[in-house]
């Protein structure tokens, strides 16, 4: 049955691939019907500790196992990524339906249902690690399925290339964590007694370097804006739902094997040294803060969504560095329902206006669209933290932790939250606010029923999720956490988005231009800090220097010491011996009959 | 009186022969030096004949040494004529039998 | 032989030798070989070589003698212009011919100066037949025969017929590259020409 699981996205994959490419709308029932069967297998399925699983590849010493994991971590997470992933399907059949390739799409849908599947089942590192590969191929995929488009099939491939490098750390710290535990297995591992302190940080600093390409935290996160060149529900399940908090699982499915399944998470503070997980917290903090801040002057309604992502994103690394994987997985199960209606509901806004992306060309949609307009606002409220909404649980309890345990990442999870209040009220202000820009803003017209009750399902969750009753049944890991009115925590959330809604009420509720669009600091922020150039110059510049060592070693090294070196040689030495080729038969004959003189005298008298 | 011994023949024989290097080397005619090889192969004769009389089998000389000496003068005969006649050919191309202007060998 | 005739035919073939490397005038130079080879015809008669000897006169002294002169005739070769032969190399063409030599006197005087043996005439003819056991028997040296025997063989020996032959076909191939060599006009005459050209 578990293997049914992952095998049935698999399955669906290869058969839409060798025959139903021609076929697109069959091959499009087939991946959503394989995606609802996953769906519902997965809640079928008892889950257990022992992982089932078989050996794979044995050696001296390494037991390389493909395993399924289904312990509560694993099976809840299976809940959000079929469910997520079964909605996004029924959207793209809406979405999709005039795509000339829909028969390649949903096979990379698929193939990453597959992918993701199996990284949230591996039983141990090797196995996750092959699927984190496919992943980023299926995300590969994905973002470049518009190939014929320069800017996608560029994000596609910058995508690939910056997750390499947070793969490269991600392989080095498994290969740490091997060493030091003798175990892959995620079931049997156990720290030895004795490993230095300072190589379990270095350990999990380079196991979080996975987590920080594929989780796109700072300063890898440049990838994750550009995929949005991919279709909207492409970055509603990958780059919001799914897979970017794929970096969060690992880290929680690390800490919880190191653990040792006591879920209390409170003697890892004991095991690994100070410096490693408060990086992994200041990394989180920063990336939630800068994105945030970039997010405020995106005029393209996916990258505002995109830039939020890396927010709510940069605070799950957060509460993984404050040691509390727990708290990271709570928001990464809500994130995952109202970023994931976000999204959709941008494509549906985005559909409804003929691919227009810029909010500006927008506005008045809110009349046009009531489905969307309402749904999306609920996932605004989500996001922003709007007190009952499935977001506010997760946030107070991010930001309790905060509290208690930095007092300086407390306060920047406040201004995170209320930056993000600010950016979403901006954003549903403008597009569904004021009146329609343009053309194709005035000519909208509410989605098929096909589109929009994703949706409407999407924001049941969204506004649900994080009640306690419902967190215990579906969450991957909620604790319940004790809610106090008037905590710090509550105070600060409400505030922020008190504060946050308010400005963004002030300057944009019925503008038609942006009023802080002038200032540098806003294009600062509307720049993205210049990380891309800043990258740009950097990656050429170190080209440049790798290609100048390596011109100086091979024009000198190479081409003047050996291939030179050897020519030179043989020439000099031809030269030498050419003084001899006198063309003097006299003196050939003189050498001869020195020659023979010498021989007689070697042989005859010594 | 005494007959002469089988070492002042071959040194009879060696003086010769370095008499014909020395003209080797030292001349720069080319007849002259074809001359000189002649000489050079004569005192090897000389050689092999003075080692055939010294080997006495049965009483009498050793004939195979002198069987020996018969090719050779064969082998110096037909060395001569076709010696004689690259020189011709020589000096109708290059108009000179000097060795020491004949150095298109030069490297 | 007897030691003075030894030394005056010996010093007959040494002092024909040098005039022959000493002389200026090519024509010169071939009557002074033909000295030298009659020397040393006289030295293989000596050693009772009578046949070789013989044909050294004959060969040497006759017909490339004859070979050279004419050679010398045919390109009308002047004597040569007194060209300056440096000291220097001179010298060093001397030094390594006296070096051989000194070294032959090395090995020599290491091996003594043992006389030869008798012939013994008498005794030999006890093993051979027909005429040149009456010619030994008359204490006359059959040597014509005698090579002859060991070059073509004995019923006994076996002979030198396979390398005689090949001799045979050494010559024929001389003589036959002489020809082709002296075609005036030949492909290498006409490509040396170019060249020089």
């Amino acid at each position: 049955m578990p293997w049914l699981i992952l095998l049935l996205p698999l399955a669906s994959a290869a058969l839409i691939h060798l025959g139903l490419k021609r076929n697109g709308t069959l091959a499009a029932w087939l991946a959503t019907a394989s995606a609802l069967a996953t769906l519902v297998l997965t809640y079928l399925t008892p889950s257990s500790a022992d992982p089932v699983k078989f050996s794979w590849a044995t050696f001296e010493g390494l037991d390389i196992t493909i395993g399924l994991i289904r312990d509560e971590l694993a099976m809840n997470m299976m809940l959000i990524v079929t469910g997520v992933g079964t909605l996004v399907h029924l959207f793209s059949l809406g979405y999709m339906k005039d795509d000339e390739a829909k028969g390649r799409y949903f096979c990379g849908l698929s193939l990453f249902m597959f992918s993701m599947t199996g990284i949230v089942l591996a039983d141990n590192f090797i196995m996750m690690f092959i699927f984190w590969e496919l992943v980023g191929l299926s995300s590969y995929l994905l973002i470049g399925h518009w190939f014929t488009k320069e800017s996608a099939a560029d994000a596609a491939k910058k995508a690939f290339c910056v997750n390499r490098i947070g793969d490269w750390g991600f392989m080095v710290g498994i290969l740490m964590v091997w060493a030091m535990t003798g175990a892959l297995s995620f079931s049997q591992m156990a720290l030895p007694e004795g490993v230095p302190a300072i190589m379990l940080g270095v350990a999990l600093l380079c196991v979080f370097c996975g987590a920080v390409g594929k989780s796109a935290q700072a300063p890898l996160h440049v990838w994750l804006p550009d995929a949005m060149e991919g279709p909207t529900p492409v970055s509603a399940l990958i780059h919001a739902a799914t897979m970017v908090a794929a970096g969060v699982y690992m880290m929680a499915r690390f800490f919880f094997s190191i653990d040792g399944g006591e879920h209390a998470f409170s003697h890892l503070a004991e095991l690994f040294p100070a410096f490693s997980f408060q990086t992994i917290a200041w990394v989180g903090g920063v990336t939630s803060l800068l994105a945030a801040l970039m997010a405020t002057q995106q005029n393209d309604i996916k990258k505002v969504l995109a830039y939020s992502t890396l927010s709510q994103l940069g605070y799950m690394v957060l509460a993984v560095g404050l040691l509390k994987p727990d708290v990271a997985m709570f928001h990464l199960y809500t994130h995952a329902w109202f970023k994931a209606l976000l999204f959709l509901g941008s494509g549906a806004v985005i559909y409804a206006c003929h691919h227009e992306q810029d909010i500006w060309k927008m506005g008045g949609l809110f009349k046009k669209m009531p489905i969307t307009a309402i749904t999306f606002a609920l996932g605004t409220l989500a996001l922003a933290g709007f007190p009952l909404t499935a977001g506010f649980f997760s946030k107070e309890q991010i930001l309790d932790v905060a509290f208690k345990q930095d007092k300086a990442l407390f306060a920047l999870v406040v201004v995170v939250a209320f930056l993000t209040t600010f950016y979403m009220g901006r954003l549903f202000f403008i597009t569904f606010f004021g009146k329609p820009r343009t053309d194709h803003a005035e000519k909208a017209k509410e989605v098929g029923p096909l589109m929009w009750l994703p949706l409407a399902l999407l924001a049941i969750p969204s506004i649900l999720a994080g009640y306690p009753f419902v967190a215990e049944a579906i969450s991957p890991l909620y604790h319940h956490h004790p809610f106090k009115l008037f905590s710090a925590a509550f105070l600060a959330s409400i505030l922020a988005f008190a504060g946050g809604i308010a400005l963004a009420f002030v300057l944009y509720f019925n503008k038609d231009e942006d009023a802080l669009a002038n200032q540098p600091v806003a294009k600062l922020f509307a720049n993205k800090f210049y990380v891309d150039e800043f990258y740009a110059w950097f990656v050429k510049w170190f080209i440049n220097f790798k290609a100048s060592i390596i011109a100086f070693l091979d024009d000198f090294i190479i081409g003047g010491l050996l291939v030179g070196g050897f020519s030179r040689i043989t020439a000099t030495l031809g030269a030498l011996f050419n003084r001899a080729q006198s063309g003097s038969l006299q003196t050939y004959s003189y050498l001869m009959a020195v020659g023979i003189v010498a021989v007689i005298f070697i042989t005859v008298f010594m | 009186m005494n007959p002469a011994s089988l070492s002042e023949y071959l040194f009879a024989s060696g003086l010769l022969f370095a008499i014909g290097l020395a003209g080797v080397i030292v001349r720069r005619n080319i007849i002259v030096i074809f001359m000189c090889l002649e000489l050079m192969l004569a005192a090897a004769n000389l050689t092999l004949v003075a080692f055939s009389r010294s080997h006495i089998s049965e009483g009498l000389p050793d004939y195979d040494g002198q069987v020996l000496v018969f090719f050779i003068i064969t082998v110096a005969a037909a060395e001569v004529a076709v010696g004689l006649a690259i020189i011709v050919a020589l000096y109708r191309s290059r108009q000179t039998i000097q060795v020491d202007e004949l150095t298109s060998m030069k490297g | 032989m007897p030691q003075p005739l030894f030394y005056l035919f010996a010093i007959l073939a040494a002092l024909g030798a040098i005039s022959m490397i000493l002389n200026r005038n090519p024509v010169a130079s071939a009557l002074s070989m033909v000295g030298a080879f009659v020397g040393m015809a006289a030295l293989f008669i000596g050693l009772h070589a009578y046949l070789v000897g013989i044909m050294q006169i004959l060969v040497y002294a006759g017909a490339i003698m004859v070979l050279f002169i004419f050679i010398i005739m045919l390109l009308d070769l002047q004597p040569g212009k007194p060209r300056s032969l440096k000291a220097a190399s001179v010298a060093a063409g001397c030094v390594i011919p006296v070096l051989l030599l000194m070294q032959v006197f090395g090995v020599l005087e290491q091996s003594g100066w043992e006389r030869f043996e008798e012939l013994d005439l008498q005794t030999a003819a006890e093993t051979r037949s027909g005429k040149i056991e009456e010619s030994l028997k008359e204490g006359k040296l059959p040597d014509t025969h005698l090579i002859g025997r060991t070059l073509f063989g004995t019923p006994e020996t076996p002979g030198y017929n396979l390398p005689l032959q090949i001799i045979g076909v050494l010559l024929l191939v001389a003589t036959v590259g002489v020809v082709v060599l002296s075609k005036k006009g030949g492909t290498e005459s006409s490509t040396t020409k170019n060249e020089s050209a």
